[in-house]
């Protein structure tokens, strides 16, 4: 009797042990970057080449930056819900393009539209490293002191929109 | 045409950076440290995926820059955290990744000895008669 309960409490507890492993995502990787100043860059504008754009320049805002790829099928799954947060004007959304062809990449905004305040090019994935990308798409918080609060791997859902991005964006954009 | 010569030019640049034998042998030995993490059971030495092709790059530059292999690995943590190792470093979040099997091991000793034990026969208790039996059977 007391066997039979032994076996079947270490079987429960395998079981859910087990459980919990499969509703584990692999892919999440906790980012060493949350709570760091966001690493710094100067890139020219997907846009306007001649342009220069640096992470600096957001200082004093809360704002969202999203690494994207006209390569990339998932952010093209993401588009929509990057366009209502940049629509719903919760942050400004700036774009990384990451690894990209400006003549895919332009392109690609006309066809799909573009939610961006603007983009900047990273050809090489220089800054993509810096940023510890290694799944696009992948989503940044940036506070106003320019401090990384939250990154998401993988394309956006509403759902985690509204759990995590919304609530963390309105929470530090009345801290002040 | 004006492509496939720009593309030659760039296999020479490539094998022309690639000449230092010391610094490939880091880089090798680097790459087999770190995990690829868009194909996360492979180190970037094995992985062809491109970010893996960045990082080996990226080594390569470092090194050739004179940074130490530890500044190397450094930079890999901090941008994709202790994960980016094949042999994390012990700490208070790794604990129970280093300690685990040793604790099911001594965990497995207890139950394999606990289960031994219970399995000894006693020894034979007989009685005197039994015993003359046995003796005059025996002889």
């Amino acid at each position: 009797m007391n066997r039979a309960l032994w076996t079947l409490g270490i079987f429960v507890a395998l079981v859910a042990l087990l459980a919990v492993g499969l509703r584990l995502n692999p892919r999440e990787v906790p980012s060493p970057l949350i709570g760091k100043p966001a690493p710094h860059f100067e890139l020219p504008l997907l846009a306007q080449p001649d342009k220069l754009f640096s992470q600096k320049d957001m200082l004093g805002k809360v704002w969202i930056m999203n690494v994207w790829a006209s390569w990339c099928p998932p952010c093209l799954v993401e588009h929509p819900v990057v366009t209502r947060i940049a629509q719903s004007g919760m942050a400004p959304v700036v774009g990384l393009n990451y690894k990209d062809q400006r003549d895919d990449a332009l392109p690609w905004l006309k066809r799909n539209g573009d939610p961006y305040l603007l983009n900047v090019y990273d050809l090489n994935g220089r800054i993509g490293i810096d940023y510890g990308v290694y799944g696009v798409p992948e989503t940044y918080v940036i506070d106003q002191k320019g401090v990384i609060r939250y990154k998401h791997v993988g394309p956006l859902t509403a759902d985690i929109v509204q759990k995590k991005v919304e609530p963390l964006v309105r929470e530090l954009a009345s801290a002040k | 045409m004006r492509n496939s010569l720009a593309a030659l030019l760039m296999a020479f640049l490539l094998a022309a950076q690639a000449q230092d034998p010391a610094i490939e042998k880091r880089v090798a030995t680097l790459a087999q440290e770190l995990r690829c993490l868009v194909c996360q059971n492979q180190t970037i030495a094995d992985s062809n995926a491109p970010l893996a092709v960045d990082l080996r790059n990226q080594i390569r530059e470092q090194a050739a820059a004179g940074k130490s292999d530890q500044d190397i690995l450094d930079f890999m943590v901090a941008r994709y955290g202790d994960f980016v190792l094949y042999r994390p470093p012990f700490k208070a979040t790794t604990v129970v990744l280093w300690a685990g099997p040793f604790l099911f091991l001594i965990l497995g000793l207890y139950f394999l000895i606990r289960f031994v034990r219970r399995r000894r026969v006693p020894a034979p208790q007989l009685t005197d008669a039994e015993r003359q039996r046995a003796a005059k059977l025996l002889e």
